[in-house]
């Protein structure tokens, strides 16, 4: 530029270097345009050398979450507990729901409902500010992106595993008796993960541009809820409406995910023999394992096109 | 002993030797878009009507924050950038993190820069040890390394000079010893390019030398700084070269000694 004051700037190039111009100049060197977004297999081996950082940013939140509540750590689990109980006085007592499963198993059958389709919930509603409630990390630090929506899905499935342990003590005290289908409850939170983790990234990109977005979440997740058939069983509901609408029904991934983990933990529920007994819409695994796949390569997919554009503007 | 050394640099400078370039910047110019700095965005009625209209840009100013500048940065240098309040210095400084889309032109870098500020927030819940081990992993450190480097990052903080405050939540920091510790965190990693915005001021006297110490060590192993500051003598101290910046447009670009004082004494060239 003109406005340099002195015939030999500090900026041009030297020696042999002499006369090329900057774009030639970072060619020969090669530079790369800064804060361009890497190739797919680049990125994903960045951010599988962050996974340490993911790990201990989950481990982190989570102890950081009741830091200000007296009883601390003790709400991960009183706080989905009493939610079990608002909906057992409910649906269970008022609404009667529990007469139409064998005796002694709605407790069991509605509390793994609930804690299986919080995890979900929480992982949309923590990806959705993924982004949006970490910028000052995003601008002041260098790391891939899609850490964030990943740990959060970790911090949510960290919550989850604790809530495990109450889960299987209600189900103990249903009387319900330990059985080998219990090992089935490893690969169905797997794949559960797997789903709620492409959900969580869709949702930070998102929620990244769009901050409207989190207005509208709890509504969308509280109708996902009662069309999940979260307290009351949807497969009795659904029985006279149209086929296809049934379809749509028996694939929804939170009714999936909820009843492969019923299944595993409660059998005695869907056995035949049994009065009351509820009926297990088919191909579950199936299902199950295709919204895994499927969700998390198309919200990693997803959130990678708009790498470079997160904390930015 | 500084000064020669600098002297002896700069006459090295005037030799026919190619240099490694780090940051190029070829014509760059940088356009913001404010949402809702027209009138009223958090009105109902105006928010409703704009979406009737489907028209966009109503709400929208576009501010043109750099305006065609162009330089080049090389290794082993430590460029200052300088210019009154809202001249585009820590626009252009982010640009070159990769934090800001450029309208026009390009900025080539050697690596990914970093930048380091002091309103980039780490997590304030947490603990200050908590956020080194954080911040180190987030740049990629590996545990064994994190676990090496920690007192070293600790001491040099100085945030536990006055009794045990590493393992307080941030939030219990004085924005002082927050910058401090941030500064030691992004400081612990060799960077080939690093961005400093107003960093060095906000410690106190003990670590402002530190600070400069460890600048000069990053200086050493081949890497670019560069500081955005409005204290003109640290620029001094730590630079040879300084970019003078007002409005978006460069003003000046040379020798630390001749641009600030120029800038001082307020003559444009």
């Amino acid at each position: 530029m003109s406005t340099v004051s002195e015939p030999v700037s500090l900026s041009a190039p030297r020696g042999a270097d002499a006369g090329l111009t900057p774009k030639q100049l970072a060619d020969k060197y090669g530079l790369a345009v800064s804060g361009r977004r890497p190739g797919l297999l680049a990125y994903t081996k960045q951010l599988w050398a962050r996974r340490h950082f993911i790990w201990a940013f989950a481990t982190a939140r989570l102890v950081a979450q009741y830091t200000d509540a007296k009883l601390g750590q003790l709400w991960q689990v009183v706080t989905p507990l009493l939610n079990c109980a608002v909906f057992y006085l409910v649906f269970g007592v008022i609404l009667k729901n529990k007469d139409g499963f064998p005796a002694g198993t709605y407790t069991a059958w509605l509390c793994i409902g609930v804690f299986v389709f919080q995890f979900t919930q929480n992982a949309v509603q923590s990806g959705t500010r993924a982004i949006s409630d970490n910028l000052g990390l995003i601008r002041a630090l260098h790391f891939p992106r899609a850490s964030l929506p990943i740990a959060f899905t970790v911090i949510q499935l960290q919550q989850l595993l604790i809530s495990m342990v109450v889960l299987v003590g209600v189900v103990l005290i249903s009387g319900i008796d330990p059985g080998r289908t219990w090992v089935l409850v490893v690969p169905a939170l797997i794949l559960q993960s797997l789903f709620n983790t492409g959900v969580a990234l869709v949702m930070a990109r998102i929620g990244a541009k769009t901050s409207d977005i989190s207005q509208l979440i709890p509504f969308a997740m509280r109708a996902w809820m009662f069309l999940s058939g979260v307290m009351f069983s949807i497969q009795d509901k659904i029985n006279s409406w149209p086929p296809f609408w049934q379809k749509v029904m028996q694939v929804n991934p939170a009714s999936i995910y909820m009843d492969l983990v019923r299944h595993a933990l409660a059998p005695v529920i869907y056995n035949k023999h049994v009065p009351q007994h509820q009926t297990l819409p088919p191909h579950l695994w199936t299902y199950g394992i295709a919204w895994a796949v499927v969700m998390f390569v198309i919200g990693y997919v997803f959130f990678w096109k708009a790498e470079e554009e997160y904390g930015r503007g | 002993m500084a000064d020669t050394d600098l002297e002896k640099s700069l006459s090295v400078q005037d030799s026919d030797v190619a240099r490694e370039p780090t940051v190029v910047v070829d014509d760059v110019h940088i356009v913001y878009r404010v949402h809702g700095a027209g009138s009223g965005k958090g009105s109902a009625t105006s928010a409703i009507s704009r979406i009737i209209s489907r028209k966009r840009g109503s709400g929208v100013r576009e501010v043109h924050a750099v305006k065609g500048i162009s330089f080049t940065a090389y290794k082993g240098e430590a460029i200052g950038l300088i210019g009154s309040n809202g001249s585009g210095k820590s626009t252009m400084l982010a640009a070159i993190a990769g934090l800001l889309p450029t309208e026009k032109g390009g900025i080539y870098t050697n690596g990914q820069p970093s930048l380091l500020g002091v309103n980039a927030a780490l997590m304030n819940e947490l603990t200050g040890e908590r956020n080194v081990i954080l911040g180190c992993l987030a740049m990629g450190m590996t545990p064994a390394q994190v676990k090496a480097r920690y007192q070293e990052i600790v001491d040099f903080s100085g945030i536990n000079d006055k009794g045990d405050f590493i393992s307080l939540p941030m939030r219990t920091y004085s924005s002082g010893m927050g910058a401090r510790l941030r500064f030691s965190i992004a400081a612990a990693k060799t960077h080939d390019v690093l961005l400093i915005d107003e960093a060095l001021a906000t410690g106190d006297q003990a670590f402002q030398q530190r600070s400069k110490k460890r600048i000069d060590e990053l200086r050493g192993s081949a890497g670019t700084v560069f500081l955005v500051s409005h204290d003109n003598n640290s620029i001094r101290e730590v630079c040879e070269r300084t970019i003078w910046i007002e409005a978006g447009e460069l003003v000046m670009d040379g020798p630390t000694d001749e641009v600030v004082g120029r800038y001082e004494r307020g003559e444009r060239p």
